[in-house]
């Protein structure tokens, strides 16, 4: 298909590269700090394998608890109308503008061993805070909104037809949910996943006030970067980009899963 | 409201100021007419369960669908109420014969079966040749007619239309229209136009709405050409003349034929409709001799002036009442006055042929 040549002023193309350009330079002055003979030895040792798995593991979880609370969210949002709707989108959303350190230590008077729920999860046997628990609960609530707001803007612009007709053929809700809306938005789904994903793999200020940093417990990747640059900064740097390298990898494969769908 | 009727609702919603109460036999056909904002959307939605009314009672075939304030509302899956829209609204994921196939597969029908039904279906629209192709894939027309063959293949005890030729190629529409016309025959179904053609050759009864309520209701012929309100009017302008479809077009008494042109092949010996504009008619006071034009002998009946033009309105002595566009100069000069006889005569490409 031939494209339609564009209107754009010359400037926007030297502005556009500009940003370009710094998004890419900090990555490409990293690489060139990484120290290639000891990079094998300095991402298998055993806390930086630690801090891989602990952290795919986690994010895997988080990922999965945003979906399944995420979804049902977005649903809500953007198929019913509620008085106070505005502000309930605004209150699920903010996890998105607010430095996740508040958000660890909103975690903690809430899980934690004196928060609201803390003293009855005790009596249950259950200690949440300082947990790998703790970890996918820190990742999941700065992670959701980005799910929320990818499916519920996907939602509202598939509207609302495609499910009248089906329920007028005899489908019931669970059904329509399941053969129509959901495969509609499926692009706007699979994105909001590897965002979650992402934002999850990066969680840095929740975990460490939440969880702590305890070796293959709670200490995931960017704890272990933060920890290591104390004490070995090449150790660090070749992590940072066993992240970089994780992160590419997952955007590639959803970019072209997208694709496929559509 | 008759009592033995297949559908019947009462409904209000205030704030359209929507109040209405309508039956419908099993079988029976229904244009809903009437201009934008009249409730014809309220009333699809009525029934097909998007919209709910203040208060208000419907019943299909013994069942109740709403029954308010007396908290009785089925949702729309349990209706079996199908929906025609304007946009043939065909799920993009999905096959044509899985499109067809989705209404019977929700139903409970085992994956054979409503494989089999949906290409029954396909076959009644003739359309199986796109069973494989994906939703996406078809043209406007096309994708009509699949829609069709989805929405009867859940077997509907009543089908909506909406507008459903309005988003159609002229060229295209006439035979969606037949396909119509052939395929809701003894089916019971509510279909909201804004084109005279739909209820004329797809309804048996028009009921004409106007700001929420009724203003006109009665067989379709009879609310067109005894309109009593200005909307029925405007809409009956088109003159139409109902025929036979002979070799060269539509044959309405012994020495009248129309020519025109058809969208597509008539069968010769069908019911079919030959339709113009006033404005395309030109008067004459003798027949023009050696003219290749479609002449209708007429009675004049009414001359009115309506702004910069005269409608001249006539009758054919077949029942036909016909309309007339000519100038105040040519009005003059031919000094038409009701009860003179002047010959109506027509280019036989102002006129359009259909199946009725």
């Amino acid at each position: 298909m031939t494209r339609t040549e564009s209107t754009l002023p010359r400037w926007v193309f030297v502005m556009a590269a500009v940003g370009a350009g710094f998004v890419l330079l900090p990555l490409a002055a990293m690489t060139t700090r990484v120290d290639w003979l000891r990079f094998g030895e300095l991402i298998t040792s055993e806390s930086s394998v630690a801090a891989f798995w602990l952290s795919l593991k986690t994010s895997g979880a988080s990922t999965l608890a945003c979906l399944i609370l995420g979804v049902p969210m977005a649903l809500v949002l953007a198929r019913t109308r509620f008085p106070g709707q505005g502000v309930v989108r605004a209150l699920v959303l903010l996890p998105l503008v607010l430095p996740p350190v508040v958000g660890g230590i909103a975690l903690l008077y809430t899980f934690g061993r004196r928060g609201l729920l803390g003293a009855t999860l005790e009596v249950m046997g259950l200690q949440i805070a300082f947990s790998t628990v703790a970890v996918v609960i820190a990742q999941t609530f700065v992670a959701l909104p980005f799910l929320v707001v990818s499916l519920e803007g996907s939602l509202r612009t598939l509207g609302q037809r495609y499910e009248v007709v089906a329920a007028t053929l005899g489908a019931r809700p669970t059904t329509i949910l399941g053969r129509v809306t959901l495969p509609l938005v499926l692009p706007g789904l699979l994105s909001g996943t590897v965002l979650s994903f992402a934002r999850s793999l990066g969680e840095f200020g929740a975990t460490l006030t939440f969880a702590g940093s305890l070796q293959g417990v709670t200490r995931t990747l960017p704890l272990e970067i933060y920890l290591q640059r104390e004490v070995d900064a090449d150790a660090a740097v070749a992590l940072s980009l066993v992240l970089v390298a994780i992160a590419l990898a997952v955007i590639g494969l959803a970019t072209r899963r997208a694709q496929v769908i559509r | 409201m008759t009592s033995g009727s297949w559908l019947r609702l009462r409904a209000t919603v205030a704030e359209r100021g929507f109040d209405l109460d309508l039956a419908l036999d099993a079988g029976e056909r229904l244009a809903v007419l009437g201009p934008n904002g009249a409730g014809k959307s309220t009333l699809l939605g009525l029934l097909a369960g998007t919209v709910r009314p203040d208060s208000g009672r419907a019943e299909l075939g013994g069942r109740v669908l709403f029954d308010l304030p007396a908290r009785t509302w089925q949702p729309p899956h349990s209706r079996g109420i199908a929906l025609l829209a304007q946009d043939p609204l065909l799920f993009p994921h999905l096959s044509v014969l899985e499109n067809v196939a989705f209404g019977p597969r929700v139903n409970g029908l085992g994956r054979a079966a409503a494989r089999a039904r949906a290409e029954h279906w396909l076959s009644e629209v003739d359309a199986t040749n796109l069973a494989g192709r994906r939703a996406t894939e078809l043209s406007g027309g096309q994708a009509q007619r699949v829609a069709i063959a989805r929405a009867l293949a859940t077997e509907p005890e009543l089908l909506l239309l909406d507008e459903p030729l309005a988003a159609l190629d002229v060229s295209v529409a006439p035979a969606i229209r037949r396909l119509l016309a052939r395929v809701l025959a003894g089916r019971t179904t509510l279909i909201v136009t804004h084109d005279l053609l739909d209820a004329l050759v797809l309804a048996d009864r028009a009921l004409v709405l106007d700001a929420g309520s009724a203003v006109e209701d009665g067989p379709t012929e009879q609310v067109l050409q005894r309109p009593r309100t200005r909307f029925a009017a405007r809409l009956a302008e088109l003159n139409l003349i109902r025929g036979v479809a002979v070799a060269d077009g539509v044959q309405a008494g012994p020495d009248l034929v129309l020519q025109g042109m058809a969208a597509e092949p008539l069968t010769t010996g069908e019911p079919a409709v030959a339709a113009f504009a006033p404005s395309a008619v030109s008067v004459y006071l003798d027949p023009p001799h050696g003219s290749p034009r479609n002449l209708v002998a007429v009675t004049v009946s009414e001359v009115e002036q309506r702004g910069g033009i005269v409608r001249v309105r006539a009758d054919d002595h077949r029942g036909h009442k016909l309309a007339a566009d000519v100038t105040p100069r040519a009005a003059a000069e031919l000094d038409l006055y009701p009860g003179r006889e002047v010959v109506f005569s027509l280019k036989a490409t102002a006129v359009a042929l259909y199946p009725a």
